[in-house]
């Protein structure tokens, strides 16, 4: 009886062991030769479109539906209803790959920048700019080169940059005032707003007051792309422009990551690493993050919103893009190339403008996006959101960005600690990353 | 009697399939038969099938590419990194779970006051969401967390637990030995209350001391549920995903990037399917062979097996 027992308990561990394997793989769902395949609407009736979003934002999703319901209205023969299905942030390009592997290809999908040049060089995007610029009304010319280069191959467009939103410094003045340290508006004012004025600012503040400094939002020891918003004041790059060449090791990024280094773990300007902090519950100095999460703040603590600071090479503007694609293998491109030329026409734009800073040149001055930004005064506006989408370089982007991101971040968990050995730390990030950038 | 004799040929010859208990048995077993053939079997196959691909979804490439993939595992030096942190992770759980859920029920097998909190506390977080635990652990392990705080209290400078290389892995195996060690107690304490007291007290009479009467009477009439708990903890073991995905994703370095988190690293960020899939195969074949040993040698030391 005890024999029996056993077998079948081992056997059923068996079974759980293969079949946990076999769900962990599953991820590769149905035969991927049937996946995507285009199905055309029967007797040409209206179809249904998906957008993969990632805000959970009630009043941004309110708005896209708004804007969803009148393409609907305007166009009852060809559609009959497009809904925005939200993804965590966190998991967002891998549930989108695995719809994929599925064959449950959404017709349209917000794409990360750093995923740009995977996706737009992959072929999985349809050419969006015969549709776009063949659309009445549209003003394809408005539309920023800058901002579009990134998701172009050529002439041929993939991706509508949807939202480019400058990198910028929240500050508490609270803190900063508590602390009798100077306040960074004037600094701007002054032209003395630099990372070492901030660094100073930061590490006195967290002595004196406790909580944390200056934290890099986002980067959590993790996402060491967003420390592009502190590096560019050094005019450093992690690679070459063709992205064949690691340039980690190049002085700039030495003399950058050693000040990075030094404000950790010798000022305690930014907090290190396994600490939490969050600008938006009160008790951080200052935080790099995107003009975005204005709506993030409250009342609870005075606050300001000022210009990324200037490195010893000047201040270098960076801006975070996200774009909207249309995939060619979704149930109905042309219909969704459609819709996306509706999304983004001059009026839709301008709607969107109120959390999205758009790509066009008529929509980016103060006046217009103080309207649909009622926490951001038009001063903070014209100094941050204008002027900082001139000249902005986008964060680091690559065809093989995933694999990049994951061998960067493993090599450069040796960099945070006290006394690391910075030189040979980024020299390993070179190797590892090398066959990467060409591969 | 010639017509008895007669009856019983016809019912050997005949099909066992066709006799009509085994057709009721066949009905009684075919829903679980077609459940393993639909959610286990083919799975299986088809990831062995995906295995021999060039696989990437992005791209849309779909190509068969022979044993290219298999090759490549001889080669990749993240592979062999994954398969060595998942052998210290095994090794460690398993070890610490088996041996602590051994003492937790020896100790909670006694007739004294208590013990019925001690076991509720214990099997708590058997029932408690796999996530929701770790979220919370990851608190608790941060370098300004609970853990350093009651640390500090003592004069204790912590460290900085899931961002050190040398304490990362000993982490995330405590997180999951908490988690799962009650799962085991109960085992044990239900095969130890079964031990018949006769025995024992006859081993007393004879002159065993406790120790004894441990090693010579107990633990071999326990050895069926030791086999199944230790089956059962290696194949865990080796299944653990989630805890690295929330603690550490893989780091610091690639010192926690277990064999199934490397898994998902190739299929679901780097959109390699097909060698992802060989990966899951070997997986497969390690959690197989290991149980398979375990199986194998259970005739030389569980009870009622030789």
């Amino acid at each position: 009886m005890v024999h029996r027992r056993t077998t079948l308990a081992a056997l059923a561990a068996v079974a759980v062991g293969v079949g946990s394997l076999t769900a962990c793989s599953s991820g590769s769902g149905t035969e991927p030769e049937g996946s995507g395949e285009q199905e055309q609407t029967a007797a040409g009736g209206p179809v249904d479109l998906r957008m993969l979003v990632w805000t959970a934002d009630e009043s941004q999703l309110a708005l896209f539906d708004e804007i969803g319901d009148a393409y609907v209205e305007a166009n009852p023969d060809t559609v009959g209803n497009v809904t925005f299905e939200v993804v965590p942030f966190a998991d967002y390009t891998t549930n989108l790959t695995t719809q994929l592997a599925g064959g449950d290809t959404p017709d349209l999908a917000w794409i990360f920048e750093s995923s740009a040049p995977e996706f737009v060089q992959s072929g999985a995007l349809l050419d969006i700019s015969g549709t776009l610029a063949e659309t009445e009304g549209y003003e394809y010319d408005d539309l920023l080169d800058s901002a579009l280069s990134l998701w172009r191959d050529g002439e041929k467009l993939y991706a509508y940059p949807f939202s480019n939103s400058p990198f910028a410094m929240f500050v508490n003045t609270d803190r900063i005032a508590e602390a009798g340290q100077p306040n960074p508006a004037d600094l701007v004012a002054s032209d003395e707003w630099t990372f070492d004025a901030a660094r100073e600012i930061s590490a006195a503040t967290a002595e004196q007051l406790g909580g944390a400094g200056l934290v890099v939002r986002d980067f959590d020891y993790q996402i060491w792309e967003n420390l592009a918003t502190v590096w560019g004041g050094w005019e450093a790059m992690p690679w070459s422009d063709d992205g064949q060449t690691c340039t980690f090791t190049a002085p700039e990024m030495v003399e950058a990551m050693t000040w990075i280094h030094g404000a950790i773990f010798e000022d305690g300007a930014i907090p290190g690493p396994g600490t939490s902090a969050d600008f938006f519950a009160g008790d951080v100095t200052m935080t790099i993050t995107q003009i975005s999460r204005a709506s993030a703040i409250d009342d609870s603590f005075g606050w300001d919103l000022v210009p990324l600071p200037a490195g010893p090479a000047g201040r270098q503007n960076v801006i975070g893009q996200a774009g909207i694609g249309v995939f060619k293998n979704g149930q109905n491109p042309e219909v969704a190339a459609d819709f996306l030329a509706f999304f983004t026409n001059p009026e839709n734009a301008e709607k969107l403008a109120a959390y999205f800073p758009p790509p066009r040149e008529s929509l980016l001055t103060a006046e217009v996006l103080s309207q649909a930004n009622p926490l951001l005064s038009e001063e903070q506006l014209q100094s941050v959101v204008v002027d900082g989408i001139t000249g902005a370089v986008t964060k680091p982007a690559h065809r093989n960005f995933a694999q990049i991101r994951s061998a960067v971040r493993a090599e450069l968990d040796a960099m945070w600690q006290e006394g690391a050995d910075i030189e040979s730390t980024l020299a390993d990030v070179c190797s590892a990353i090398e066959p990467l950038l060409q591969g | 009697m010639a017509l008895a004799t007669l009856t019983a040929g016809r019912r050997a010859r005949r099909p066992a399939w066709r006799r009509r208990d085994a057709q009721i048995g066949y009905l009684f077993v075919a829903p679980q038969v077609l459940g393993v053939l639909a959610l286990v079997v083919v799975p299986l196959a088809t990831v062995v099938w995906y295995s021999l691909h060039d696989w990437n979804v992005l791209t849309s490439t779909f190509i068969f590419d022979g044993a290219a993939n298999y090759q490549r595992m001889l080669t990749d030096g993240g592979l062999h990194g994954s398969l060595a942190a998942s052998g210290w992770f095994s090794l460690g759980l398993v070890t610490l779970n088996i041996s602590l859920a051994m003492v937790l029920a020896l100790l909670l097998n006694q007739r004294l006051r208590g013990t019925t909190a001690f076991r509720v506390m214990f099997f708590s977080p058997v029932v408690v969401s796999l996530v929701a635990w770790t979220i919370v652990w990851g608190f608790l392990l941060q370098a300004d967390g609970g853990i350093n705080g009651f640390l500090a209290l003592l004069g204790i400078e912590g460290p900085n637990w899931l961002r050190n290389g040398a304490t990362a892995m000993i982490s995330v195996i405590i997180v999951q030995l908490f988690k799962n060690v009650g799962l085991n107690m109960i085992l044990f304490l239900a095969a130890l209350q079964a031990v018949p007291v006769q025995i024992q007290e006859a081993a007393r009479l004879d002159g065993a001391n406790a120790w004894r009467r441990f090693w010579s009477i107990v633990v071999p009439l326990i050895s069926p549920t030791i086999l199944l708990v230790s089956i059962i903890t290696v194949v865990g073991s080796l299944e653990v995903f989630a805890q690295i995905d929330v603690l550490t994703q893989g780091g610091p370095g690639h010192s926690t990037t277990v064999l199934v988190y490397y898994l998902y690293q190739q299929a679901f960020q780097f959109n390699e399917f097909g060698y992802a899939s060989a990966v899951s195969v070997l997986l497969f074949v390690i959690v197989l062979v290991l149980t398979l040993i375990q199986w194998q040698t259970r005739k030389r030391w569980v009870f009622h097996e030789s």
